[in-house]
């Protein structure tokens, strides 16, 4: 706008129609005319909903989320019992969609770069097996897909009747896959260090297991250590020319001191037993959680082959081929060469798809996992009658966790525009 | 931009929007139909058969209030609703009256702000298990999973009942009741609680009906009935007494074979007051004298819904039996 | 010197290649099982294609398609095919066929959803086949208050003058822009179509009505279902998105501040909230947000929804459109005089638009998948229907027939629809290189 400033023209005065026919002060116009547009728009929507809220005896509060929840929840990753209240039950919810959201992230990322790879595969058979396990799943609704996948846990796996009769049989003695969830043995600490309790008495208290500090404690300094070697390695082939063998050292110093860490914890896997209706003891992966987990994960795959397969293709072969006459062996030239320029194409697209399963993962309502839909946005909203609250405070939720993700992507994004020159 | 105005422009044309008026009778009638609000589907309560017709215990109630209203039972529209907007609806007046199997609770009066017009069946949350579980009691169902239908009262009462009992068990919300059923067929979970109908209900459509038992306790009162929004008493009053009526003439004996010669005059004052032949009390509720007539001609008496829909999916009369009949389905008299 | 005694004049021609390289072994040898690794491949795969087959084969041969209800087909399969047999029950598919695909709509009528499909083929095909004659556009324009009235039915009138709201706002447009400039007859252009919409658009339509009546049986929306609900709000949200989408892409490019800043905060409001919410805004919250006593069909509030979803995905694939124009067909588009709207409009978007249009198909597949989202507010889309049909006596305890016959059919309206992209990708790639 700067620019469009005459510089040395004669002083005009400012008439009203300026504003229409003058660049200038055009665009000021206009965004006025917008500004006021919405505004107004916006203000007619509150008002009618304060006079509708009205008329229904509904004031808009959020003293319900202090009320007791009174509704158990299945699958909580902290305490929680039906005394509770709505805004703890919203928050195990919240707990659990970030949780199927990362497993499913891990699991989407793992597949779609499997059938990616395999799709360029010279084998005619697996090429064409991932071609229709890509084109089959992703032209097929996600909520068909968890429906499907929930379907096939409930009426395959054996019920957990059929252990006590000898029908079915745990693997390993360890894992058992009922058609109530899949149980599988559970990491116990016999000298536990305790937890830390956070957040005292409040609705968003939640307790960090020491143990998994120290745990985490030890391997981080294993990494570190492991890193400093690395460097001395480094100082030393620069100054000689031959480089010291450290593999050992190096992969010995990151697992070394977890071990320690675990042992001195008494750690130990407690299997899974046939305890009255159910198995007890261990850790229950819930139908609903692996019908969701699967399907989102298997879903998303799909999207994340093509774009695996794309970045992979826009790599000219001439890198490759310029790559092995500079003597790279084949795993260094994937390595160095055309995994970093393959990533720059793959990781945008495939951070967009983390976040359609993210959002996807509120789909959970259709199978029952207890995701923050489900509690907040379901039976929250049911029991009290609260829509426009809970169903902001939902949208709220989902928009933060989309925005950190997004703006994950933009970091990423910049420092790869950095190194483009 | 194109499109969202004609949108706009549909609902300021007033294809697709209404502006309520004082009465919802007025507006009904205006209208030329009801608009009533159903399940999604509940085997003998209302399910939509192969031509979209409704069928089922509450379904044909909102046929017997279209009938006393408008003297023709076909002029009513059924809007499905799920446990989540079927409160919405009726509060945004997207239907007129609720008939979903819906629990006359304090809060859904008082706070939500409706009114129930009555009972139209006495139900309870009841068990059903197994019958290799060997269990005989719900006091035996600690560390049991249950299958339960979310958005209801009973994942509430469920809770309280657990709790109150000091038992533990692991929920799997649900949300229909053709869910719940596979779920359960599958052995998903041990107990499947719902309304002790719904539990009969399922129960009856099983290959082998007789490997499961529902167990003895009623763990709470769920009063069914359907409703309409607070504030317009005329339009709460017709349907209290079009279901009244129905009551009322499986007591006096009035069906929908023998009205039309019960019209012609009976020494019973009840059944002409009711029948619109002696006073005139459709008046009073701004429908014609023949209200009552036409209700229970479209549909039946109460016995004769309860045997059309619910007698075979197996629920029996039970609590639903008329007061006479040690039951508490009691009218207020018509006078 | 040395003679020479022989030197070959010609090629020898080359052998033929072993039998092991050519024809179906030397095919196999080179594709399935070169090297270890490879055969390993294959025999997995074979065996995954084999495990997959013998678990559905049988269900699908067994397959009855006459019965009246599950448990007779159980009997009829029993009978067939021994007490143990295990077979699909495709007569709900059957028996339940009409409803699948039209929901509710009565049967008599059938003629006018297929009409109006068919003549959307039409309306979409020069949009979509820029080879044919650009006249057809027209009919695309008049498309939307056709296929509404046909869908709908009443009176034919109503649509017309909705659709003569359009045109009013286009002479008002020509009109102010020669006597009061641009801004001026944007502002008229908005506006008197509005006041006509408002106030003029009803009684005229009864008036015209009155006088010449023409008028097709009213159906309502809650007789909607099946996938022709899909489609419909599939494409009715799509191309409402598609003008809402393009003016959300520009004004994220804009200079101005607030416009700017109002579309970017529309467009990440709307990609950073799953649909589902949207559609629980739908069925919960939008009639609080009008006045009082508003109360408006739960398909036409989804539809809002939706439309406003997908503005949000398409501004982004415009946007990419926009930014893959060089700059200098900015600056030549401005170097020739042109002011902002007229170089948007005669040489910007039409490139532009051009370049985002596979992505525009892919956003149309991804919000014709997500219609099914609109079970979960009970509405009775093919899902929705499962469940209507599940809980009839007849059919309880169907599960695999129908959620497959729902998965085949998006997967055939999906699946041809992403080829189309792609072909049209390739097209568009050669005729930038």
């Amino acid at each position: 706008m700067a620019m469009a400033e005459p510089e040395g023209g004669p002083k005009e005065s400012f008439r009203p129609a300026m504003l229409i026919y003058d660049t200038r002060y055009r665009a000021i116009t206009i965004q006025v005319l917008v500004l006021a547009g919405v505004v107004a728009l916006i203000g007619w929507l509150v008002n009618n909903t304060l006079h509708n809220l009205e008329i229904l005896g509904k004031p808009l509060g959020f003293g319900f989320l202090t009320e007791p929840a009174s509704y158990d929840i299945n699958q909580r990753l902290i305490e929680y019992n039906s005394r509770d209240t709505h805004l703890r039950a919203a928050f195990v919810g919240l707990l659990n969609t970030l949780l199927v959201a990362a497993a499913g992230c891990v699991l989407a990322t793992l597949i779609g770069l499997f059938v990616g790879v395999l799709r360029l595969s010279k084998n005619w058979l697996v090429a064409r097996l991932m071609t229709v396990y890509v084109e089959g799943f992703r032209n097929v609704p996600v909520l068909l897909w968890i429906l499907l996948t929930m379907a096939i846990l409930i009426d395959t796996a054996p019920r957990p009747a059929a252990f006590r009769k000898g029908e079915a049989s745990m693997l390993f003695d360890a894992v058992a896959i009922t058609n109530r969830g899949i149980y599988i043995p559970e990491p116990v600490f016999s000298r536990s260090l305790g937890n830390i309790h956070l957040f005292g008495d409040s609705s968003l208290r939640f307790d960090v297991s020491l143990d998994l500090l120290a745990i985490l404690a030890a391997l981080v300094a294993g990494i570190v250590a492991s890193i400093f070697v690395r460097r001395w390695a480094d100082r030393v082939q620069e100054e000689t020319g031959d480089r010291p063998t450290t593999w050992h050292i190096r992969t010995a110093l990151v697992v070394v001191p977890p071990v320690l860490v675990l042992w001195a914890l008494g750690f130990h896997l407690v299997p899974p037993e046939l305890k009255g209706f159910n198995f007890k003891g261990g850790i229950h992966l819930r139908n609903s959680f692996i019908a969701l987990w699967l399907a989102l994960s298997l879903y998303t795959a799909a999207f994340i082959a093509e774009i695996v397969r794309a970045g992979i293709q826009s790599v000219p072969k001439g890198q490759t081929e310029a790559a092995l006459a500079l003597g790279f062996s084949g795993g260094q030239t994937m390595r160095l060469v055309i995994l970093p320029q393959a990533l720059r194409v793959i990781i945008p697209p495939l951070i967009s798809q983390y976040l359609n399963l993210t959002k996807n993962s509120s789909l959970a309502i259709a199978v029952g996992y207890m995701d923050i839909t489900g509690t907040l946005g379901g039976i929250t909203l049911n029991q009290t009658g609260r829509e426009l609250e809970s169903i902001m405070l939902l949208m709220l939720v989902y928009l933060a966790i989309s925005l950190s993700i997004s703006s994950v992507m933009n970091w990423y994004n910049k420092r790869v525009k950095l190194k483009e020159r | 931009m194109k499109k969202t105005i004609i949108l706009g422009a549909i609902a300021a044309a007033g294809l697709g929007a209404t502006v309520a008026s004082a009465g919802t009778l007025d507006d009904v009638k205006a209208r030329g139909y009801l608009q009533c609000g159903v399940t999604t589907g509940l085997v003998g309560f209302a399910a939509p058969d192969a031509n979209g017709e409704w069928h089922g215990f509450d379904a044909d109630f909102c046929r017997a209030v279209a009938a006393a209203i408008f003297g023709d039972p076909n002029k009513v529209k059924f809007t499905p609703t799920t446990g989540k907007t079927r409160f919405t609806a009726l509060a945004s007046g997207e239907v007129d009256m609720l008939a979903r199997n819906t629990t006359w609770t304090f809060t859904r009066d008082v706070d939500l702000k409706f009114t129930f017009a009555g009972v139209n069946y006495y139900d309870g949350q009841g068990f059903m298990v197994r019958k290799d579980l060997g269990v005989s009691s719900a006091k035996e169902l600690n560390g049991a999973t249950v299958c339960i239908q979310t958005g209801t009262t009973t994942e509430l009462n469920l809770a309280d009942y657990f709790r109150s009992n000091g038992m533990e068990y692991e929920p799997v919300p649900i949300e229909t009741n053709a869910e719940a059923r596979q779920q359960f067929l599958a052995g998903a979970c041990d107990v499947y609680t719902t309304d002790r109908s719904g539990l009969a209900a399922t129960r009856a459509t099983f290959e082998n009906p007789d490997d499961y038992v529902i167990l003895p306790e009623t763990i709470s009162k769920e009063p069914l009935g359907p409703l309409s929004r607070h504030g317009d008493e005329q339009w709460s009053d017709l349907i209290r007494w079009t279901l009244n009526a129905l009551i009322s003439a499986e007591e006096l004996g009035i069906t929908s074979a023998n009205i039309d010669e019960l019209r012609k005059g009976t020494n019973n004052p009840e059944i002409n007051r009711i029948l619109g032949t002696e006073g005139n009390l459709g008046a009073m509720l701004g429908l014609d004298k023949d209200w009552a007539y036409n209700a229970i001609k479209a549909v039946g008496n109460y016995g004769e819904l309860f045997d059309k829909y619910l007698k075979p999916i197996g629920l029996d009369r039970g609590l639903n039996a008329q007061w006479k009949n040690g039951g508490l389905i009691y009218s207020p008299p018509f006078r | 010197m040395a003679e020479t005694t022989y030197v070959r004049t010609e090629m020898l021609p080359p052998k033929p290649p072993p039998p092991s390289q050519t024809g179906v072994v030397g095919w196999m040898r080179e594709n399935l099982f070169d090297g270890w690794k490879n055969t390993l491949l294959t025999l997995v795969a074979l065996y995954v294609v084999y495990a997959l087959l013998s678990a559905a084969l049988p269900w699908f041969l067994h397959a009855v398609w006459d019965a009246d209800s599950l448990n007779e087909c159980r009997e009829v399969i029993k009978a067939s095919w021994g007490p143990e047999a295990d077979g699909a029950c495709f007569a709900v598919i059957r028996d339940r066929w009409h409803q699948m695909l039209y929901g509710f709509y009565p049967q008599e009528l059938y003629w006018r959803p297929n009409l109006a499909f068919v003549l959307m083929l039409v309306a979409l095909s020069p949009v979509l086949f820029p080879n044919l004659p650009r006249r057809m556009l027209l009919f695309s324009l008049v498309y939307p208050f056709l296929g509404y009235w046909l869908l709908w039915g009443g009176t034919m009138w109503a649509p017309v003058s909705w659709a003569l709201g359009f045109v009013l706002g286009y002479f008002a447009f020509v009109i102010v822009n020669d006597r009061g400039g641009t801004i001026l007859a944007a502002i008229a252009a908005v506006i008197v179509p509005l006041l006509w919409w408002f106030f003029g658009a009803g009684p005229f339509a009864d008036l015209v009505q009155s006088l010449i009546p023409i008028s097709l049986t009213d159906v309502e929306s809650r007789q909607f279902g099946g996938f022709m609900l899909s489609v419909t709000i599939g494409i009715t949200g799509i191309v409402g998105s598609l003008p809402l989408g393009i003016i959300l892409a520009l004004g994220r490019q804009s200079n101005l501040l607030m416009v700017k800043s109002l579309s970017v905060g529309f467009i990440e409001f709307i990609r950073g909230v799953p649909l589902i919410t949207l559609l629980f805004v739908a069925s919960t919250l939008l009639n609080i947000f009008m006045p009082p006593g508003t109360n408006f069909d739960i398909i036409l509030r989804v539809v809002i929804m939706v439309t406003l979803f997908s503005a949000a995905y398409v501004a982004e694939v415009v946007r990419g459109g926009l930014a893959a124009l060089p700059k200098g067909q900015y600056e030549a588009a401005a170097a020739l005089g042109l002011d902002y709207w007229k170089s948007m409009r005669l040489v910007i978007l039409p490139q532009a638009l051009k370049i985002a249009i596979p992505g525009i198909v892919s956003t149309f597949i991804g919000l014709f998948k997500d219609t099914t989202l609109v079970s979960i507010i009970g509405l009775m889309d093919p899902i929705g229907l499962t469940n209507a049909i599940r809980a009839n006596a007849e059919w309880q305890g169907i599960i695999w027939e129908l959620y497959g016959f729902v998965a085949l059919v998006f997967w055939i309206f999906c699946f041809s629809m992403s080829r189309y992209s792609m072909y049209l990708e390739s097209r568009l790639e050669t005729g930038h290189r």
